[in-house]
């Protein structure tokens, strides 16, 4: 893991010029007849904590669906370190660098927790079927070696206890942990959460919130993640973008947006 | 009290990545092997090896094959017997072309045959799923049936429609025909299926078992984490099908001796599916379990009018025979759907604690 | 040259020639089809209401066929034989309730289905216990059923009508209308349906999932009666008709599993299509398609359109 430490002050990034992670230009997405984004815009610097906010079905985690090449968009274009995407599978975007977390937790849950994470790792091994078959020489010693990676993310993540536990049987908070050690195994550029703390409560929060802190902070991975709790979005983000009935309201820093009318609006109605 | 892992530490994570990282397991498995490898031999009769040692092996060959695609990859299949006649059909032609080469390799060649047909089945795969791809599976079992009569160039053109297994010979002894030993063939059956068992158990727990059970168990996460569902699905299949072909070309080759299209219909499928379910879906110990209950226990039930004195007729037992079987499936699909592999588990986990549950 | 000759104008060829045997194939099609939507219907039925994909429908109608030729065979009247049969398909439903589906409420679909395959087996082995394996007549006549054929002569050739197939095309119609009005006007229909999209659902607004699946087998038991009677005149009652029944599964691929028209647009192709292409196509095979013809058309059916002809695309959300 790269321990390049990034400075996740905000002030400091938007004076000299941030780098732009990815770039999300007029994306309109739609159903048949659903419009589920209506032409958004907005970017992702390198190194900050991007919070997308909305209500209920404003089109939140269909955007995620579409930076990770889930769902492809009609209209508008998506560059990613400098390289602009038309269609593309998901798993391109899983070797270009981008990880993401699920809003109704997707563990796979006939495995132990140690196979989930491991199952992070899948891009970066290599050893060939028949070193695999005999699992013996290259393929063992390749296996020990993302052990090892594997258990500095449960030791950072403080999950040793469940290491051989079956994520089926695991509470939800804990479930939610797991998810975000398996999406780190895979070493991400972009770590996309979806309403990582839905669910929990304050202790779980506050714990789920210092491990994204961290993570951010220690590994340096741009993060951009959905949150319904104001406070844990006020207090984490660096930018937020604020999507409605799948359009953007408002972007910019928690401060701001949190004092934009539309904003307000949205949240608490408005008469039409 | 016996059985405890109490003092045994693992230092590196190669001992703690082991199959049996327990001593008493590992204990077991050897003593296993023993008797496999020289009690039987020695004191087992040609009735009991014949009888119930082959088909077993050869059975909980198959039901692996399939445990791979149904219990680790999530990919439901009906069409196993086919897949195992593909094994059988390829190693007989291969073996005409070729009379002198040791028939073990040809056994294991003609697993490549039926790894190429499960692929072509398994193209579906990639976009349909559960029943759909049932059906689709159904399609190879009819298609091949099918074809394993309507081509006769595959059983050389016999009147009888039949393979017959000619005599083939391999390191110097005689291995298939009349006139092979069932002991020879037992341990020539024997050895495969272990091999092939290590094998298996070496494939799942490293990258590409995990990419199998990554799609079986939330396929749509398992791509946006980077695992391509074309490869992990027809690799899955293509194992699949390698297993059960190599059982196939076993079944005729090392036990019936010859064999017609019937040997691979669709009720044979059912019976692979039936073992893989009682054994325990997605355990490789659980198939051993499953083709041990679902071939040993028939032969019991059939004995046993006789042992009592009683005189049923043998179409009766039959019938009984299906009742019960049928019966254990919903049974064990009630009480316990992950079957005999995890109630062996279960044991395994109280015994670690008895007689002290709280210690 | 020849081979693209044989496959794409000789047969076409073949049926213009000889119109009158073209118009008999057909109608063996059809009355085909007919058999196998009917067998459709059965699977719909359940895995509407229940969300089970019931294997066993095939063995029903087996078990069905037999109960009523072996009751008629033991000294009962044909009639209070039939309706003994009726009254044994509800004894059936309610023990599948009782013993199978209500201890594997919420279970994973697959797991249902596995059941239903154990309880195939296990009706295999009851049936041939009781009645024996061997293959019966059905009793046609004795029921009523019409016998004898009329013969067409058109384009100056013939063509023969079984009038017991015109029976079962039209039994067929009165069976699909009624469920039809059953599912989709009746309060009962309407809880079927709850039930199918979710169990738990459907039991906390007070739906009897019991009941409910009763009902629904013991339909599927009185479709799987209808399709033995008319299968089991055609040729004899035997324990080979659960494989041709099998022949439902690509019929349901093509029109969907919770359609009933789908079911029976889709049996009705099946059946065409196999027919043609044995008499027309399957020469240049080596005939004997029918075996999987109706499975690879499926396949590759499911290749382009994997929702089936009525179903709608689904999107899939994470």
């Amino acid at each position: 893991m790269n321990v390049a430490v990034k400075p996740a002050d905000t002030g400091s990034d938007r004076a000299n010029a941030p780098e732009v992670m990815l770039d999300i230009r007029n994306v309109s997405l739609s159903f048949g007849g659903v419009h589920a984004i209506k032409d958004v815009s907005f970017d992702i610097h390198k190194g900050e904590i991007r919070a997308i906010i909305g209500p209920n079905g404003a089109g939140k985690t269909s955007m995620l669906n579409v930076i990770n090449g889930f769902y492809h968009p009609q209209v508008g274009e998506i560059t990613f370190k400098g390289e602009t995407r038309t269609q593309m599978r998901p798993y391109v975007a899983a070797t270009q660098g981008i990880a993401r977390t699920f809003q109704n937790v997707a563990l796979f849950k006939g495995m132990s927790t140690l196979d989930n994470i491991m199952s992070g790792r899948t891009l970066k091994m290599h050893k060939n079927f028949f070193w695999q078959m005999l699992r013996f020489g290259p393929a063992m010693q390749e296996e020990v070696e993302h052990r090892e990676r594997v258990e500095e993310i449960i030791d950072f993540l403080e999950i040793q206890h469940i290491r051989r536990t079956p994520v089926g049987r695991l509470p939800y908070g804990l479930q939610k942990r797991v998810e975000l050690a398996r999406a780190l195994a895979m070493e991400p550029e972009l770590l996309l959460l979806d309403e990582p703390m839905a669910g929990m409560n304050l202790e779980e929060k506050e714990d789920m919130s210092r491990f994204i802190l961290d993570v951010n902070d220690q590994f340096g991975t741009t993060i951009a993640l959905i949150e319904h709790d104001m406070g844990v979005v006020m207090d984490l983000s660096t930018r937020v973008v604020v999507l409605d009935h799948g359009e953007k309201i408002a972007d910019g820093t928690p401060a701001e947006v949190s004092s934009n009318q539309d904003v307000i609006d949205a949240y608490l109605g408005v008469a039409h | 009290m016996f059985y405890r892992e109490v003092g045994q530490f693992k230092t590196n994570y190669t001992a703690d990545s082991q199959v049996f990282p327990i001593l008493q397991d590992k204990i077991g498995i050897i003593a296993m092997l023993v008797i496999a490898y020289v009690v039987i031999p020695a004191a087992g009769n040609d009735f009991f090896i014949t009888t119930v040692m082959i088909p077993f092996l050869v059975f909980s060959l198959a039901t692996i094959g399939l445990n791979i695609l149904v219990g680790y990859t999530g990919q439901l299949s009906l069409g196993t017997g086919a897949f195992m006649g593909v094994g059988a059909y390829s190693c007989y032609k291969l073996t005409t072309f070729f009379p002198d080469v040791n028939i073990i390799i040809m056994v294991l060649l003609s697993g490549f045959f039926a790894a190429g047909v499960g692929i072509i089945f398994g193209l579906p795969s990639l976009r349909i799923k559960g029943f759909y791809l049932a059906v689709t599976t159904l399609a190879a079992q009819f298609f091949l049936e099918w074809a394993f009569i309507r081509i006769p160039w595959l059983y050389n053109y016999n009147d009888s429609g039949a393979i017959e297994v000619p005599q083939r010979e391999g390191f110097g002894v005689v291995l298939t025909g009349a006139a092979a030993e069932p002991v020879t063939r037992y341990l020539v059956v024997l050895s495969i299926v272990v091999a092939m068992t290590w094998v298996a158990s070496n494939l799942i727990r490293g990258r590409i078992g995990r990419s199998w059970m990554m799609i079986r168990d939330m396929d749509i996460a398992a791509e946006l984490m980077g695992v391509r569902p074309l490869y992990a699905k027809l690799s899955a299949f293509a194992v699949s099908s390698f297993y059960c072909g190599v059982a196939g070309a076993m079944f005729v080759f090392f036990w019936l001796g010859a064999a017609e299209v019937e040997s691979f219909d669709i009720n044979h499928s059912f019976l692979f599916l039936f073992m893989a379910i009682i054994g325990g879906l997605g355990s490789l110990i659980g198939c051993f379990m499953g083709a041990a209950f679902i071939w040993i226990l028939p032969i019991i039930i059939r004995a046993l009018p006789d042992a009592m004195g009683l005189d049923v007729n043998a179409a009766t037992v039959e019938h009984i025979n299906f009742m019960i079987i049928g019966g254990m499936i919903i049974f064990f699909l009630i009480v316990e759907p992950h079957g005999l592999a995890r109630l062996w588990q279960i044991a395994k986990e109280k015994l670690r604690t008895w007689p002290f549950p709280y210690s | 040259m020849d081979i693209l000759y044989n496959i794409l104008i000789d047969p076409f060829v073949q049926m213009g020639s000889a119109p009158d045997f073209f118009l008999q194939v057909l109608w063996s099609g059809f009355v085909a089809g007919t058999l196998y939507s009917l067998i459709a219907l059965g699977f719909v039925l359940i895995f509407k209401a229940s969300g089970v994909f019931n294997f066993a429908q095939g063995i029903m109608v087996v078990f069905a066929a037999l109960t009523l030729v072996g009751l008629y065979q033991a000294g009962v009247p044909a009639w209070i034989a039939l309706i003994l049969t009726i009254g044994a398909m509800f004894a059936l439903a309610w023990l599948v309730e009782r013993i199978v589906l209500r201890n594997l409420v919420n279970q994973e679909e697959i797991i249902l289905f596995m059941a239903t395959i154990g309880l195939n087996y296990f009706l295999i082995g009851f049936g041939e216990y009781v009645f024996g394996g061997e293959p019966k007549p059905m009793i046609a006549s004795e029921l009523g059923l019409p016998t004898g054929s009329t013969t067409f002569e058109p384009f100056g050739g013939i063509v023969i009508i079984e009038h017991l197939d015109v029976a079962a095309v039209i039994m067929a119609i009165i069976l699909v209308t009624a469920l039809a009005i059953f599912f989709n006007k009746t309060r009962i229909g309407r809880a079927l349906r709850a039930v199918a999209d979710d169990h738990q659902a459907a039991l906390s607004v007070g739906i009897s999932l019991n009941q409910i699946w009763v009902i629904v087998w013991f339909a599927a038991g009185i479709v799987a009666l209808a399709t033995g009677i008319m299968w089991g005149a055609k040729s004899d009652v035997s324990f080979a008709l659960q494989i041709v029944a099998l022949k439902a599964l690509p019929v349901l691929i093509i029109g969907g599993f919770t359609s009933i028209p789908g079911a029976i647009i889709g049996g009705l192709m099946i059946g065409f299509g196999e027919k043609l292409f044995e008499i027309y196509w399957g020469g240049l095979l080596g005939s004997g398609v029918e075996g999987w013809f109706a499975y690879v058309i499926a396949l590759i059916f499911l290749l382009f359109r994997p929702q089936g002809l009525f179903g709608e695309k689904i999107i899939e959300r994470i």
